[in-house]
């Protein structure tokens, strides 16, 4: 399965709940304000251990629009709108957590 | 007309939600008035101030631009949150270098942005007459 999250996870719990109810084959792709998961922050041990496993994309338009590029943390992987296509066709069900 | 000290409170990322620019409109409508305008920065809002946003790749204008063009409406108190940047991974480094014009002081630039502890910005707060949240 593919997880979309939007939200910051400074400003909701959209990501921790996504992380709660993740299976161990789902990836995650973080879009719009999802992006700032992204960053290296206080929240990143968050998704450490997923991007070490290559689980975890962000959306480079969203990633640049907020200037943190420079900021992305390793092992995330940004993927621009072809690659969001890629993630759909090949994840099968995709989870929008709004 | 009288004079009030405005401070808008800035809490969320730019783009993704209406609120930044939303708040950028209603700020630059208080500086036509000759209010006595700051701006402060905290959580997620901190963001709206870094450095090198480039939002053609959503569709979406890049109006932290904007926020160069208020010295000019005499808007040069900007308060940001020591705390909430420490937390983003971000510094004062990070954010763009906006200045205001000193006509005291021969025209000088002047930094217009202050980062400021939660406690100091607990103190500005209580000086304001009005406090737009956005």
């Amino acid at each position: 399965m593919l997880h979309t999250v939007n939200k910051s996870s400074f400003e909701r719990n959209s990501l921790q709940s996504c992380l709660n109810t993740i299976d161990d084959t789902s990836v995650i792709l973080l879009i719009e304000d999802g992006v700032i998961s992204a960053a290296n922050n206080a929240n990143s041990s968050m998704l450490a251990d997923l991007a070490a496993q290559g689980r975890v994309f962000a959306l480079q338009g969203d990633v640049d629009a907020r200037g943190i590029s420079s900021k992305v943390a390793d092992n995330i992987k940004l993927v621009d709108y072809a690659g969001f296509v890629d993630l759909v066709e090949e994840h099968g069900t995709t989870v929008s957590w709004v | 007309m009288s004079t009030k000290k405005f401070m808008y409170l800035n809490r969320r990322a730019p783009y993704g939600t209406v609120y930044a620019l939303e708040s950028l409109e209603v700020v630059l409508v208080a500086a036509a008035f000759d209010q006595d305008v700051s701006l402060s920065f905290i959580d997620d809002g901190v963001y709206q101030l870094v450095e090198g946003q480039n939002p053609e790749g959503i569709g979406m204008k890049n109006f932290s631009k904007t926020f160069h063009a208020l010295g000019d409406y005499d808007i040069k108190q900007f308060y940001v949150s020591a705390e909430s940047l420490e937390e983003r991974g971000l510094s004062l480094d990070d954010l763009m270098p906006l200045v205001w014009e000193d006509e005291d002081d021969d025209w000088a630039e002047k930094p217009s942005i202050k980062v400021v502890s939660n406690a100091e910005l607990t103190k500005i707060m209580s000086e304001q007459d009005v406090c737009l949240s956005f």
